[in-house]
């Protein structure tokens, strides 16, 4: 191959692919059965839907397909973003998410600490089955569970001696949204700290204790250094999350009366694209959401690799 | 015994940490009130009669418990039709799957595989980028798939996350065995199949797992590329219960009087919630460890 030309950096070049070439005739199982069912389904369903964002700049007609629509640049974008809608949706998406994490975050690490002071290793099994099972639950029995129990004549009705239709209400949506995330998924989220304690050295911690350090600095010596970083990585991870708030939740907890707070960016993309069949409008929506989220995302990693000496996630 | 030896611990403790310690049961308490309360009332008022449920609410007078709730949603098709089907995409979901990522985290977990760089920089943009719901919901439309089991059950077969989590357990593997396999002159084929995999048991449950509950409790997909009824999985039955409250006709039709069916339906929320929750409820005890396993492996990675 290389024979012909006389630079050695070509001679290197081709020498390198004769390797390459080489390598895949021996190892072709490697690339024609292990990894070509995943490299053709990424292809396929998320490559090609990316070349489907052109949708976004014209006026789509499913008949006449992509590219016999018309173009019209960025007109939904403008569309959205001028109308009155796009700040609540944007702000409702945001409020949710980040209410969401204020309130969430801290729970499963407060969580950790108090199952990791349980003296009986039986009791603390126990406990933490029983913190764990809401996970289990499917959204829509979740949301099913919480417009039943906040129905007007539910069990938090008759608790208060009310008979208040909190469903309806858009001021109630945020709370019911963010105490039954906590609710169903705040056990879960503790088991990743709760390993992260049981890390922290036995004898690093009796040390402490025969030293006469209290609970409180215990804590602050022993227990929080060994899950500072782990604490550091879901936070990181949790913000670079904060625009991808999921649909199916958020869609399941809608009423016609609380949409006024309860309608966010992905329950309005479905609506507009596939209910309304504004596919145009609608995909231009959902970029507009995707591209947010990287630049979240991109901006996170720049912050941990300054605090990580280089290293991203 | 066991208690007294707790005892005795405990009262070690100086006084303000026992403050502390009080204060902290107290709270892990409440949260643990808050979690089964709402499930006892649920289970309670599932068997009392809709009247006595809406006037009154709980009642120990066991002369107003009944099982129609019951016998109407179990005596119903839809509610079959809908565990069946989401058994077999389950099952099937998770086979395809799993069979596809544990494939694919083999080349990329061998130090020495070329194209590694290239295949991990496509498979990760697809985990923070992509089309959205539009241009998806066009590709399958334009492939044929809508309204075919394979519209879910294809498309999110392949996930990089559990591929690394894969790779990440492959590569814990001591690569002596792979070189003692080449020596035996064993190729690819047999030395995953025959000695990778065996020893990779705790994570390909773990990721099984997920998967199956991850398609069984999922209804997005189904939503909108489903739309025959018989192809329906238990989560749109359940939504069309629970949260449309428009439950099949036959479980409610014999009713007089729109009120009274509207009663009606809500209590069949009741006995709904139940009936769909138990199967995974009784399962998970005993996977437990296999669940937490995979938190784990993913927050090595993470």
């Amino acid at each position: 191959m290389g024979k012909a030309s006389g630079s050695t950096a070509s001679v290197a070049k081709s020498s390198k692919l004769h390797n390459f070439f080489v390598y895949v005739r021996q190892h072709w199982q490697l690339y024609a059965l292990f990894i070509m069912p995943a490299f053709l389904l990424t292809i396929i369903f998320r490559y090609i839907p990316m070349g489907g964002i052109l949708i976004a700049f014209l006026e789509y007609n499913p008949i006449r397909g992509i590219l016999g629509s018309e173009w019209v640049g960025m007109e939904h974008f403008a569309r959205f973003l001028s109308s009155p809608d796009f700040m609540r949706y944007l702000m409702n998406t945001l409020k949710l998410s980040v209410f969401g994490l204020l309130w969430g975050f801290p729970i499963p690490i407060l969580l950790a600490f108090l199952l990791n002071r349980i003296l009986s290793t039986k009791t603390k099994q126990r406990i933490q089955l029983v913190l764990y099972m809401p996970n289990f639950i499917s959204v829509i029995v979740l949301c099913g569970i919480v417009r039943i129990l906040l129905s007007p004549t539910g069990m938090v009705n008759s608790l208060l001696g009310t008979q208040i239709n909190f469903m309806t209400m858009p001021s109630a949506f945020r709370t019911i949204y963010i105490a039954s995330g906590i609710w169903q998924g705040a056990g879960w989220a503790s088991i990743i700290y709760t390993a992260a304690l049981s890390n922290a050295s036995k004898e690093l911690k009796e040390a402490a204790v025969i030293d006469g350090a209290n609970i409180i600095q215990q804590i602050k010596a022993v227990e929080w250094p060994a899950i500072k970083d782990t604490v550091l990585i879901q936070f990181i991870m949790a913000v670079g999350n904060i625009m991808s708030i999921g649909f199916e939740k958020a869609y399941a907890l809608q009423t016609d009366m609380n949409m006024s707070s309860s309608e966010i960016i992905s329950t309005y993309v479905y609506k507009k694209g596939l209910l309304d069949g504004d596919y145009g409008f609608s995909t231009a929506v959902g970029l507009f959401n995707t591209v947010i989220n990287v630049i979240l995302l991109v901006s996170m990693n720049k912050i941990v690799q300054g605090m990580n000496e280089g290293k991203g996630i | 015994m066991e208690n007294k030896k707790k005892k005795s611990e405990f009262s070690k403790y100086p006084i303000e940490d026992k403050t502390i310690l009080i204060i902290g049961y107290i709270l892990l308490g409440l949260f643990v009130v808050a979690i089964i309360l709402p499930m006892v009332y649920i289970i309670l008022a599932s068997f009392i009669d809709p009247v006595t449920l809406q006037n009154k609410g709980l009642t120990f007078d066991f002369n107003k418990w009944t099982l129609t709730a019951y016998e109407r949603v179990l005596g119903n098709s839809q509610i079959w039709v809908g565990f069946k089907n989401a058994l077999i995409y389950s099952i099937l979901f998770t086979i395809i799957s799993v069979v596809i990522t544990l494939l694919a985290a083999y080349p990329m977990s061998r130090p020495d595989f070329k194209g590694k760089g290239f295949f991990n920089t496509l498979f990760v943009i697809t985990m923070f980028f992509g089309g959205g719901l539009i241009p998806t919901y066009l590709l399958i439309s334009n492939l044929g798939m809508l309204d075919t089991i394979w519209a879910i059950l294809i498309p999110p077969a392949f996930s990089v996350w559990n591929m690394i989590i894969a790779r990440t357990y492959y590569m814990g593997i001591p690569r002596d065995l792979q070189e003692a396999a080449e020596i035996d002159g064993a190729n690819e084929m047999v030395y995953f199949f025959k000695i990778l995999l065996p020893v990779c048991t705790p994570i390909i449950a773990t990721i099984s797992m997920w998967q199956f509950v991850g398609m069984w409790n999922s209804y997005f997909d189904a939503l909108i590329y489903l739309n025959s009824a018989s192809k329906q999985p238990l989560q749109l039955v359940l939504r069309s219960i629970l949260i449309q409250s428009q439950p099949d006709p036959g479980m409610v039709s014999d009713m007089q009087s729109t009120a009274e069916r509207a009663r009606l339906a809500e209590l069949l929320k009741y006995a709904t919630i139940i009936i769909s929750s138990v199967p995974l409820m009784i399962m998970y005890p005993f996977f437990q460890k296999y669940f937490d396993n995979g938190i784990m492996a993913g927050a090595v990675k993470g």
